[in-house]
This record gives C-alpha cells, sequence and structure tokens, in this order.
C-alpha cells in the first residue's frame, strides 16, 4: 500500500508465489517497512484497537448468530438461552455487547485525536471523509444490533429512530413503512434488521480498506503536525509502532476484560431486560451512551423535522470540516487559541451526552440548546475565524528536530550512547 | 474514441448514439432488477390484510380508557367524563397548534367515545392517558402534551394524536379499521 517493495522472501516457494501474488510484500511494506513518525504518541495507537474492536464483533457476533432466533417470539428468549445453556454463552454474548461500547469508546477517542492534532487537513480529506463514513455505519450497525435482544429499549429505540424518517415532509410516513415492512415495528423489521446487522459490519471492514489504503498513500500525521521530511524523521513500523500499538492494545484489553468479567451490565439498560411490549412506552427512552450527544441534539430542538435534520446534520459537519477549517497549522501544539477551543468543544460533547440521558424538561432542555448551539458554532464560527485570526506559535523545523531539540541529530546520537 | 465524440466540436455519430443507447438500456435493466429487491421491504400482503378490530364498550366505565391492538399499534378508546368533553369543547382553535374542533374527532351523538391512534405523532411513543398539562395525553419520551380530545398542546409533536377509521357496529360496539 505504500509503493513497490523490495522484499524477497527466503524460500524459494514463497519467491515462486511472490511473483504470481505479491501479497507479502504488500504486507512488508505496509506493516513492517512502512515508515512512521518517529513522534507518534499513545493516541495513535487507536486505529490498531478499533481493527482489533472489529475482528472481536465479527468473531463473536458469527458464533451468536449461530444461537440467536430473529423472531418477534424467540429473540428475548434465544438471548436468554445464549446467557443461560449455550457453553461459553455468556463470555460470548457479554463480548459482544460490551466489546460495541469499547469500539465506541475507542472510535470517539481516535475521532477526538484527529481533531486535536488536525489530521483531517489537507492531504489527509478524503482519509477523514472515509472514516466519517465508518463512524455513520458503526452507528447503523450498533443500533440495529441493540434492537435484536427485543427487549423493551430495543424495541422503542427502534420505533423511536425510525420514526426520525417521518419527519421528512410528504413522503415521510411511507419511509417509514417500508423501514418497517408494516405498520409498526414488528416481525418484519426484526428479521431485516438481524440480516443487515450481519452486513454492515463487513461494509466496514470494506470501508476500513481503503481507509488505510488512504493512510499509507498520504502518510500519518503526528503531534507536530509536520510532515515527513528525511529519513530521520520516521522509524519502521516494524518493531516501533508493533510495539507500541500492542503494549496500548493490551491496555486496552484490561479494560475490555473489566467490563466483561466485572460489570457486563453497566453501559446497558435495565429495561431491556423486560421483553418487548408494542402497547406501553419505558417512561424514560435513552438511547446507548454513545449515541447520547446527538439524542440531546434532538430533542434539543423544539421542531419535529428541526430536530431531525440538527441530529444529522452535527455528524454531517464532521465531513465538511477540512473545508471550514483552514489554518495551514495542523497541530493544536501549536495553536493557542485552537486548543482551547478544542477543549470547550470536548466538554460541550460530553455535556450533550450527559444531558441526552436526562428527561427533556426544564432546565436539562436549555442547557441542551446551548450546548447544541455551541457544537455548531465551533465548527460553523469558531474555527474558520480561528483559520484566519488565530497567530500560530512557531512551528520546529521537522519531526526530528521536535522529538531531539534544536541540536543536530548526530550530537544527539552520541549523546544517548555516552 | 477522441475523435467520433462531440468533444472536438464535431457533430454527434452513430457511434455516439450507441454508446447513449447501450448505457440507457442497462440502466432500465438494472433499475428493473433492482425493483424486486426494495419492493420486498415494503408492507406484504399478510401484513396488510390484518382485519379489523371489533371493540365491546359495555365494560369501559365513564373515565376509563383501555388500548386495544389494531394493525401492530395501540388504539385508546376513552370514556370521557361531561368535564373533559367541556373542556375539549371550550378550547378556542386559535390556541391549537394543528386547529381541529372536538366534533370533528369524535362521532355525532357518541362524543362520550375518543377513539384515536395511541401513537405519539412525534416519534412513536405511546402517550400515556389521564396525564399532562391538560389532562389528555402526555407522552414520556419527549413530552408532548395532548387535551382531552387528543389535540396536541404543547411540545415537540407536529399534529394531534390520529383518529383512525372506525364506526359504531352497534350502540355498544366500536368496530376499528
Amino acid at each position: 500500500m505504500s509503493g513497490p517493495s523490495n522484499f524477497q522472501p527466503k524460500s524459494a516457494l514463497l519467491q515462486w508465489t511472490e511473483r504470481r501474488l505479491p501479497i507479502l510484500g504488500l504486507m512488508h511494506s505496509s506493516f513492517v517497512a512502512y515508515p512512521t513518525p518517529r513522534n507518534l504518541n499513545y493516541w495513535w495507537t487507536f486505529g490498531g484497537i478499533l481493527s482489533f474492536c472489529l475482528g472481536v464483533q465479527i468473531i463473536t457476533g458469527i458464533v451468536l448468530a449461530m444461537h440467536y432466533t430473529p423472531t418477534v417470539a424467540g429473540a428475548f428468549e434465544s438471548v436468554e438461552h445464549i446467557m443461560r445453556d449455550v457453553n461459553y454463552g455468556w463470555l460470548l454474548r457479554n463480548m459482544h455487547a460490551s466489546g460495541a461500547s469499547m469500539f465506541f469508546i475507542a472510535v470517539y477517542i481516535h475521532m477526538f485525536r484527529g481533531l486535536y492534532y488536525g489530521s483531517y487537513k489537507e492531504p489527509r480529506e478524503i482519509l477523514w471523509i472515509l472514516g466519517v463514513i465508518i463512524f455513520l455505519l458503526m452507528m447503523a450497525t450498533a443500533f440495529m444490533g441493540y434492537v435484536l435482544p427485543w427487549g423493551q429499549m430495543s424495541f422503542w429505540g427502534a420505533t423511536v429512530i425510525t420514526n426520525l424518517f417521518s419527519a421528512i415532509p410528504g413522503i415521510g410516513p411511507k419511509v417509514v413503512e417500508f423501514l418497517w415492512g408494516g405498520y409498526s415495528v414488528d416481525q418484519p423489521t426484526l428479521q431485516r434488521f438481524f440480516s443487515l446487522h450481519y452486513l454492515l459490519p463487513f461494509m466496514i471492514a470494506g470501508v476500513v480498506v481503503l481507509h488505510v489504503w488512504a493512510l499509507h498513500e498520504v502518510g500519518q500525521n503526528n503531534p507536530a503536525g509536520i510532515d515527513v521530511k528525511s529519513d530521520k524523521d520516521t522509524l519502521p513500523f516494524t518493531p516501533y509502532a508493533t510495539a507500541k500499538d500492542s503494549f496500548a492494545m493490551v491496555c486496552f484489553m484490561i479494560l475490555f476484560a473489566w467490563f466483561v468479567f466485572y460489570i457486563p451490565n453497566y453501559l446497558g439498560h435495565a429495561d431491556n431486560y423486560i421483553p418487548a411490549n408494542p402497547l406501553q412506552t419505558p417512561t424514560h427512552i435513552v438511547p446507548e451512551w454513545y449515541f447520547l450527544p446527538f439524542y440531546a441534539i434532538l430533542r434539543a430542538i423544539p421542531s419535529k423535522l428541526g430536530g431531525v435534520i440538527a441530529m444529522f446534520a452535527s455528524i454531517a459537519v464532521l465531513a465538511f470540516l477540512p473545508w471550514l477549517d483552514r489554518a495551514k497549522t495542523r497541530s493544536a501544539k501549536y495553536r493557542p487559541l485552537f486548543k482551547q477551543f478544542f477543549w470547550i468543544f470536548v466538554i460541550t460533547c460530553i455535556g450533550l451526552g450527559w444531558l441526552g440521558a436526562k428527561p427533556a424538561e426544564g432546565g436539562y432542555v436549555i442547557a441542551s440548546r446551548i450546548l447544541t448551539a455551541w457544537y455548531f458554532i465551533h465548527f460553523l464560527v469558531v474555527l474558520p475565524l480561528l483559520s484566519y485570526y488565530e497567530k500560530p506559535s512557531q512551528v520546529p523545523a521537522s519531526i526530528a528536530e521536535s522529538v531531539l531539540g534544536k541540536q543536530p541529530l548526530a550530537t544527539a546520537k552520541a549523546k544517548g550512547s555516552r | 474514441m477522441a475523435k467520433s465524440t462531440t468533444m472536438n466540436g464535431e457533430q454527434p455519430t452513430r457511434r455516439d448514439f450507441l454508446y447513449i443507447a447501450t448505457g440507457a438500456v442497462g440502466a432500465v435493466g438494472a433499475a428493473a432488477a433492482a425493483w424486486p429487491l426494495i419492493s420486498q421491504m415494503n408492507p406484504d400482503a399478510s401484513v396488510q390484510a390484518l382485519a379489523s378490530t371489533e371493540v365491546d364498550l359495555t365494560p369501559v366505565a365513564e373515565g376509563q380508557i383501555i388500548t386495544v391492538k389494531w394493525r401492530g399499534k395501540p388504539v385508546f378508546i376513552a370514556h370521557r367524563t361531561k368535564k373533559e368533553i367541556e373542556e375539549a369543547k371550550a378550547t378556542q382553535l386559535r390556541d391549537l397548534p394543528d386547529p381541529q374542533p372536538d366534533e370533528a374527532r369524535v362521532k355525532k351523538g357518541k362524543e362520550q367515545w375518543l377513539v384515536l391512534v395511541g401513537v405519539c405523532t412525534h416519534l412513536g411513543c405511546v402517550p400515556l392517558g389521564h396525564q399532562g398539562d391538560y389532562k389528555g395525553f402526555f407522552c414520556p419520551c419527549h413530552g408532548s402534551h395532548y387535551d382531552t380530545s387528543g389535540r396536541i398542546r404543547k411540545g415537540p409533536a407536529p399534529s394531534n394524536l390520529e383518529v383512525p377509521p372506525y364506526e359504531f357496529a352497534t350502540d355498544t360496539m366500536v368496530r376499528i379499521g
């Protein structure tokens, strides 16, 4: 994925294969010899962690599908059957359910890292947009997966989210019936959601390939936000990035295991252990935690169509980010004002998430409106203005200099060996 | 190919026509092939054939709201009290986001019976009876308040609770659908 490789396998058999399908060379140039900026910090390990998450979800998901029944009468019971009867079913289901949350924790860190270090800027626009597409696919997959256990939150979450499309003027109600395959969320809805929930992860995997391809074409961004200028600025992917990624991944697995083994239901909702009842809505419908900021934006707007538009716009605006923030300096390290606004934005998102879990009344609504307004102001007003008015601080001349200081590389090496 | 296209300012050639015609037939073919794949998503015959529901009203006491299932959705049948009917009638149309008189939402001579699809017009939750600021219906999901005629008064819902097609088969028997 990064130009021709001079990789030559030693064995005659592999040389024979390599001449016909240069897959080892592709792997070697992508994940062994691939030059990575030498200043990458641990925030850069989340790409690998996300691949791991996708793998876990696909593997546990395929196995769960061997025991799950996508029918209105059987879905809830089959999930309990997995939990109680199937060998290690409890483990597989907890991994899959907690795995979804882990996936979103990792993707949000990955996205905020991109925001902080300006990873969306020229020449990484397409890389960034592919990431936004992956995020959208993840949201669709997670939403449909949450419907499958057919508990109260599954059913009413599905009802509320599919009804978002009824806000489309004119054809809205027809679109919703089309999505449902009926006049309410029912058997056809559950069955198609199961089918699509199985399909989408493979589409995510496909877009991930494009994402990595684009990444290896333009090269990784780095904490200094400056381009690689010489070989001194880079280190080979293996062993440097491989070791760092592996260590971070193991730390992440500890967190993952803590959720799976000790608090598997912590991020879920108790109401989803009540079988779906189409005649009774739970008093407080809340989506899974990773959707809460967007849910807060939906509820903040006092109009149905307006709320739906604002919610979709809050994600769509990300795709336009490379053209909203025109500042030449990438990294927030050298953008004193942007850095402050970045942290205000992080607090805004966390605040929206907190408000999304609160009932839609009184002070919560007012706070949601203020934060929703700020969310859009950040992208549509603050970032374009900063591009013109902010005076960035001195950016180091090279990546090597940002790591080793001003002294020439030779002396730095000599000092290290003393 | 460049020679034969209009990019050189020449007239469209026979080859241009064939390209466009082939492309057009291919597009029609692709659309025709996609149609069944898309159409299968719509409600199928068995779902559409769901029969109408008949409900005996004799056990429903004044002030009581019952919920029955019709087409997979909840339908409220409210036996309204005199006070509730008067409140619904006394409401000025200009106070309503979706103006509709109470008479248009009930059958003449049967004003005590209010029949509604129990689905909030905002995002489809089931509202709770005898609750909210207007003592009609209140949707707990996003805070829409409906009055004793099921009309939206406050909150994000855009329109009144839907009145399903129904008729009185006898004095005490209602047929929905």
